[in-house]
């Protein structure tokens, strides 16, 4: 009898310490996919990985030091565009406001679409790069042989000079990729291309 | 077994394969995890000393050769084939070694053998589970055997991304069916070990004998449940990570993908947040099992018993937040780069409390240099070589230059290769006589030993200058400059296998000379509760439930 009773209050031990087990595994599971989430915010708050600032207001200061920025334009994949940026580099003075602009152009026989992702590198400069509008933040779709403009407007943060790593920078580099949108991949008609393409940039190839 | 004259009724087991395929019995289920592992083990090291084979010199030797006969393939497809066949082979050394190897040895072996033995308990909390946990081992296994067979990109067979399959090689580079059944693989061998894991942990808390509160429970016990808590940490995070490139790879999601605004960065930070504290899984178990040796012969109590328990504790619990120094390359910040070397070093303190804890254990000792105890001194000797260059690599800045050269891979296998597996033989001569009833012969276990340590430091030492020299990790070619080192690489690890060759024939011996060990042959410093019992214990032990002072 006691030893039946015994075993059964052994048995309910057991049976919430793996309980609470297996709660707290289902909890760490969740916690991976909530990471995606969370990373995504503190890479938009932080600026990590170079992830830029998207702002409403223009800058309200600037400072009397010149920086340079330079543009790099990509296409990934088989999108068939011609992609550009107008000017490669602009020297702007920290904190003023300025509008850049790229150009795309749909170089195939049907409507594509594209979504463009971008960063700047120095990375770190990522939290004191203020985009202010950019096509970036909506998916653009071109006819054939349509040509688009594409402005950014933005400004480096002052506070910039205030971070060890970047008070002596002197050029920034924004960089876009253009990606195909999803069920929109003219994969197997578009002519066959390896990897992602780098448009207009023919500095990259020299010792190539 | 246990006396001839048995009449007791609880010693009744279950003949025939009956016996092991639906066996309950965690003495059973832990012998069957061991003789995986030795399986396991073999295949791993073969893998690498064929890659030891091709790296002894310059230039590709065998690999070609290898994937014509595998694949069918000839020419320069053959060379092909055989430079992404290496690639194959470096990947599943890896995963075969960690979680086919050393993991179901310390953790489903040892511990499922020796812990409720030596916390007075009858079994494991939950003995079914214990076998669905063994039993789920063989397929994941068998699937990632099978992930070698089939194509993975383009002219190239198996899982070549590395034991880390990092985006978006893992995703976009190896489009074929390889990577699906690796990650199934993964999924399969996690579900078990969080199975055991949970087991561990129910055990230790609810099955301990009257008396024995956890501050008197033996070392052992104490680095399997931290060991299991870091798995159930841990586990979990791998696998969502793993499901992420699953899912990226065939139902179009895109967490690791730039173009839908994933970042294959974070897999990198999912994958260390589980790869780190796996490092100390596989290697806990290994200081548990030293203390008890380095106590037994040296016929001493452990030296501060509740400093090792809490210094394994303090890095179990370090471990969790230091994973970004594997990452130092990936463009942190400075102050993360400070964060994360100062944490990763803290690490050394613990780990320094304990290697000298085993020396005070030793000093004043009488010390008797049995075969176990050859192996623990080898264990911590070589473990205190590859924890200084870890110190090193904590080091953002020394990183930056030794980042995936040959200096990492010496690094992680004097830890790991020579800590956790001299650990683990010498949890093997030391617990052999126990679980089967029979002594080895010792001049066999001795040149074993001799042997084998001769053999990696062979294997390993010249891969630190080969590392300083600037040779990168995971290819199949090097410049003419490093084939001095390499070479002698080589032969170390031929050494090496001739030491599993005599390991092997060890167990066979003891197995066919049947020289009867006794209860206790390791005298009056073996202490542990494992000791009291015959060898091999009886079928169900404590049936009268041991009095612990």
């Amino acid at each position: 009898m006691t030893e039946d009773r015994l075993s059964r209050d052994n048995n309910r031990r057991n049976r919430i310490v793996a309980a609470s087990c297996v709660a707290f595994f289902g909890s760490m599971l969740g916690m991976a996919y909530a990471a995606v989430p969370l990373y995504a915010m503190f890479c938009q708050i932080t600026g990590y990985g170079g992830t830029t600032q998207r702002v409403e207001q223009y800058s309200d200061r600037m400072l009397d030091r010149d920086i340079t920025i330079r543009f790099d334009a990509n296409t990934s994949g088989a999108l068939p565009w011609d992609f550009q940026p107008e000017a490669r580099e602009m020297t702007i003075k920290i904190g003023e406001t300025v509008q850049a602009q790229y150009k795309a152009q749909n170089m195939f026989s049907t409507p594509t679409a594209g979504r463009a992702t971008f960063n700047v590198t120095p990375e770190l400069a990522g939290a004191y790069f203020n985009k202010v509008e950019c096509f970036c933040f909506t998916d653009t779709t071109l006819k054939p042989g349509e040509t688009l403009d594409m402005p950014v407007v933005f400004f480096v943060d002052p506070d910039i000079v205030d971070v060890p790593e970047l008070k002596n920078i002197k050029t920034i580099t924004l960089s876009y990729t253009f990606f195909p949108l999803e069920g929109d991949k003219p994969l197997a008609a578009a002519p066959k291309v390896d990897g992602s393409t780098t448009n207009g940039n023919s500095e990259g190839n020299i010792g190539g | 077994m246990a006396g001839a004259a048995v009449h007791d009724h609880d010693d009744h087991k279950p003949k025939g394969w009956v016996r092991w395929v639906y066996s309950t019995n965690h003495k059973d289920i832990g012998t069957l995890y061991l003789i995986f592992a030795i399986i396991a083990g073999i295949l791993g090291g073969f893998l690498s000393v064929m890659m030891r084979w091709e790296l002894a010199e310059p230039g590709i030797q065998i690999f070609h050769g290898l994937a014509s006969m595998v694949y069918g393939v000839d020419g320069d497809a053959a060379i092909d084939a055989g430079k992404s066949m290496f690639n194959a082979f470096t990947t599943a050394h890896g995963l075969v070694m960690i979680f086919f190897m050393v993991m179901p040895a310390l953790i489903g072996g040892f511990a499922n053998w020796m812990v409720p033995i030596m916390i007075g308990a009858p079994d494991m909390a939950f003995p079914r589970m214990n076998n669905i946990s063994f039993w789920l081992l063989p397929p994941a296994f068998i699937l990632l055997i099978l992930s070698a067979f089939v194509p993975s990109a383009p002219g190239a067979h198996g899982v070549g991304g590395g034991w880390t399959i990092y985006p978006p090689m893992s995703t976009s580079g190896q489009p074929g069916p390889a990577m699906d059944l690796a990650i199934l693989s993964l999924h399969i061998a996690g579900a078990s070990s969080i199975l055991g894991a949970i087991n561990f942990i129910t055990t230790i808390f609810n099955m301990r004998a009257p008396g024995m509160t956890l501050h008197k429970m033996p070392l052992f016990a104490w680095s399997v449940l931290i060991t299991a808590f870091l798995l159930l940490l841990s586990l979990p995070v791998l696998a969502g990570g793993i499901t992420m490139l699953l899912t990226d790879r065939n139902f179009g999601t895109t967490f690791f993908a730039p173009e839908g605004g994933g970042d294959p960065i974070l897999f990198q930070h999912l994958f260390w947040f589980f790869g780190h504290p796996e490092v100390y899984i596989l290697i806990l178990p290994g200081f548990g099992i030293v203390s008890h040796i380095v106590s037994t012969f040296s016929r001493k109590p452990v030296f501060g018993y509740l400093g090792m328990a809490y210094a394994m504790v303090a890095i179990g619990a370090v471990g969790f937040v230091v994973w970004a120094h594997h990452m130092y390359t990936t463009g942190l910040s400075l102050n993360t780069q400070r964060y994360f070397v100062f944490a990763t070093m803290v690490i050394a303190v613990p780990t320094g409390v304990k290697i000298f804890s085993w020396i005070a254990t030793m000093w004043g000792g009488s010390i008797s240099m049995r075969t176990p105890m050859l192996w623990a001194i080898g264990f911590i000797f070589l473990f205190t070589v590859g924890g200084v260059t870890g110190v090193q690599l904590a080091n953002a800045g020394l990183d930056r230059a030794l980042h995936d050269t040959y200096y990492v891979v010496a690094h992680f296998h004097y830890v790991l290769s020579l800590g956790a597996v001299f650990a683990i033989f010498a949890a093997w001569y030391y617990w052999f006589p126990k679980m089967t009833g029979y002594m080895y012969s010792s001049l066999i276990a001795r040149a074993h030993f001799w042997v084998t340590f001769v053999g990696v430091n062979l294997v390993f030492f010249p891969q630190h200058f080969l590392g300083l020299a600037g040779m990168p990790r995971r290819y199949i070619d090097y410049p003419d400059a490093f084939a001095g080192w390499n070479m002698v690489s080589s032969y170390g690890s031929y050494i090496s296998a001739f030491g599993v060759l005599i390991f092997l024939f060890g167990v066979f011996e003891a197995f066919s000379k049947k020289r009867i060990a006794g209860a206790n042959p390791w005298g009056e410093g073996a202490t542990t509760l494992e000791w009291q019992l015959s060898s091999p214990p009886p079928y169900h032990q404590w049936e009268q439930l041991p009095k612990i002072k």
